[in-house]
């Protein structure tokens, strides 16, 4: 697995530094990457890709009156879905829930999967192959076939409808991402540095704080920022485990907006529930960009 | 931080092997691969537990559950019915209309989302110019929230709210199906253009070149060079998607709540088990739903002979 940490980027890195012995190649393939076509085709994805983020930042701020006026552009732009959905009730909680959980999931998950990460990349140990399939079998493991069990357990466990009863199922959902995720960027590290640094002189503690952690970190970080996406995405768990605003998260509560509004369109509202929760992600979208391509594709791809 | 070394070869990879490299003789070997080897069960122990708690054991307690009459709201008469459950689902149209619903959702959209994925990959691959952003803006519809994305296409497509002129797509079967599909399309493509560009990263240069240098065109070589070459890249990157998308269960919920015959297998189940509190029904559906799961899997490991271990870089 030779591209496994690879990310996007570096790749294309790669395959240019490839290229930089045979000069001539690498001129054309750069005239041929910045013609008006590729741009064109650039443009295209970019399009694709916000467009509905547009129409939906574009509802959020329509009044009441304009907002099936069918136009792209609001004519009156406001921000009145924004206060109403502040002034509901019915979203801070379910925000903090959101946050909260996922935050104490990534965590959770991330420690877990490094040690179990490190183990599988650095140590040899009976069962090893099986913890990774088993990894890679949960993460295709369809959430409903669980759901009903779960119910009934956390029913009488006293589970249902709390954060620790949304934890365990996404911390399970997550570990095998974790895991694989961590696991390709461990193997990366050249572990024998710590060796040198011992006979350095360093103790073994700061061989590894010194040397190997500052390794890790950005691959244990990677894996946050996907194991932090995939809990903020979940739906099914939290709509089926909890039954108030004790624990439901903003996906499930956005579902209920449209229950519990009869006479008033809670189009806008959502919509507005929707920019606050996808604002986030695209500032980490930004900011990480490198880091989450390289860790989407880590292990996945043979090099 | 992998993006700042050379990886080693393919086959030096292979776990722990490298790590053995001490100066001890044979018995300190053997008394530290044991250290080694204790080390390594109890770091790995807390994920495994954890992943078997809340898998595993529902799964055997769906099974259990599935040959029971036990429905929440009638306690008194649960019993066990052996597989009655599995005889009434299987004899029941409305299951084999959740399962005609899942399998055109699945097909339709992992067959378009490869087509589009592949053309994405190859502009990402290609076009320098405003290749970060590109980046950036492709990694939006991987991070927002499926649900999020359902409502953006119901409300495009919506009679009052929406862009699209009049009628009402959602209130039919095709028309419902085609904005399932189109929102599953626009919400995984990127990620799925992400796994084949990484294929594609990983095709040797040298043959494109040896390709054109022999008189290929473009499209010869996309067909007879690159895509063979990435094969291995693809069959992950579809076995992955088709998994995902036969669970599909969100954007159904929110688009048309398995109205007009677009209920999927996910959203029986969740019915039954949820809404209606029938966990015995529901948990032959989940058990089901299970079962087609690791068909498809085997499907493409063994129809395929993809070799996930190695693709996995397990070696």
């Amino acid at each position: 697995m030779t591209t496994t940490a690879i990310g996007g980027e570096q790749v294309g890195a790669d395959a240019q530094a490839a290229h930089s012995t045979w000069a001539p190649t690498r001129r054309r393939h750069r005239e041929a990457g910045r013609g008006p076509a590729w741009t064109i085709g650039a443009l295209a994805i970019m399009a694709y890709a916000l467009f509905p983020v547009a129409w939906i930042a574009s509802l959020s701020l329509k009044g009441e009156g304009d907002i099936a006026d069918g136009k792209l552009i609001p004519t009156k732009p406001t921000l009145d879905n924004y206060r109403t959905l502040f002034d509901s009730g019915e979203f801070v909680r379910p925000l903090i829930n959101s946050i909260g959980i996922s935050l104490i999931t990534t965590v959770l998950a991330v420690v877990i999967a490094s040690f179990a990460a490190y183990a599988i990349a650095r140590l040899d140990f009976p069962g090893k192959s099986l913890l990774l399939t088993g990894a890679l079998a949960i993460a295709m493991f369809p959430p409903v076939s669980i759901i009903g069990p779960l119910f009934n357990i956390w029913r009488s466990t006293g589970l249902y409808d709390t954060w620790p009863g949304l934890i365990l199922p996404f911390l399970t959902f997550a570990l095998p991402l974790a895991i694989w995720t961590l696991a390709a960027f461990f193997r990366e590290i050249p572990f024998d540095l710590e060796q040198a640094a011992q006979v350095d002189g360093a103790t073994p503690f700061q061989a590894f704080r010194k040397v190997i952690l500052p390794l890790a970190l950005p691959g244990v970080f990677t894996s946050a920022i996907i194991v932090f996406i995939f809990c903020w995405n979940d739906f099914l768990f939290s709509i089926s485990l909890t039954s108030t605003d004790e624990a439901r998260t903003v996906p499930a509560a956005t579902a209920f907006f449209t229950a519990s509004s009869n006479f008033i369109n809670p189009t806008g509202q959502i919509a507005a529930a929707a920019i606050i929760v996808t604002v986030p992600i695209i500032i980490m979208v930004l900011v990480f960009q490198r880091r989450i391509v390289a860790g989407l594709t880590a292990g996945a791809v043979k090099g | 931080m992998a993006t700042t070394q050379t990886p080693p070869a393919t086959g030096s990879v292979k776990a722990g092997g490298k790590h053995s490299g001490g100066s001890g003789g044979g018995r300190f070997q053997t008394d530290r691969a044991k250290a080694e080897r204790k080390l390594g069960l109890k770091l790995a122990a807390p994920a495994a537990i954890v992943m078997l708690a809340v898998t595993a054991y529902p799964i055997g307690y769906a099974l259990y559950l599935s040959l029971f009459r036990y429905d929440l709201r009638t306690p008194d008469q649960n019993a066990f019915v052996g597989f009655d459950n599995y005889a009434l689902i299987l004899t029941s149209s409305v299951w084999w209309q959740a399962v005609l619903s899942t399998t055109v959702i699945t097909v339709v959209s992992v067959a378009l989302e490869l087509v589009l994925g592949l053309a994405l990959a190859l502009v990402m691959h290609r076009a320098l110019s405003l290749r970060r952003s590109v980046r950036v803006a492709i990694l939006v519809p991987y991070g927002i929230i499926t649900v999020i994305s359902a409502y953006a296409f119901a409300f495009a497509v919506a009679p009052d709210t929406g862009f699209i002129g009049d009628g009402d797509p959602l209130g039919s079967r095709l028309g419902g199906w085609a904005v399932i599909i189109l929102t599953e399309v626009w919400k995984t493509t990127p990620f799925m253009s992400l796994l084949l560009l990484a294929g594609l990263a990983s095709v040797d240069e040298s043959l494109q070149e040896a390709a054109k240098v022999d008189g290929a065109t473009a499209t010869q070589r996309l067909f007879r060079v690159t895509l063979p070459n990435m094969k291995g890249a693809i069959l992950v990157a579809l076995l992955f998607r088709a998994l995902d998308a036969f669970r599909i269960f969100d954007t159904v919920y929110v688009q048309t709540a398995g109205a007009f015959e677009t209920q999927t297998i996910s959203g029986l189940g969740y019915n039954a088990l949820i809404t209606r509190v029938n966990l015995g029904l529901g948990s032959a559906i989940s058990i089901l739903l299970f079962l087609f799961i690791i068909l498809i899997a085997f499907i493409f490991v063994k129809g395929f002979k993809t070799n996930l271990g190695t693709v996995k870089g397990e070696g």
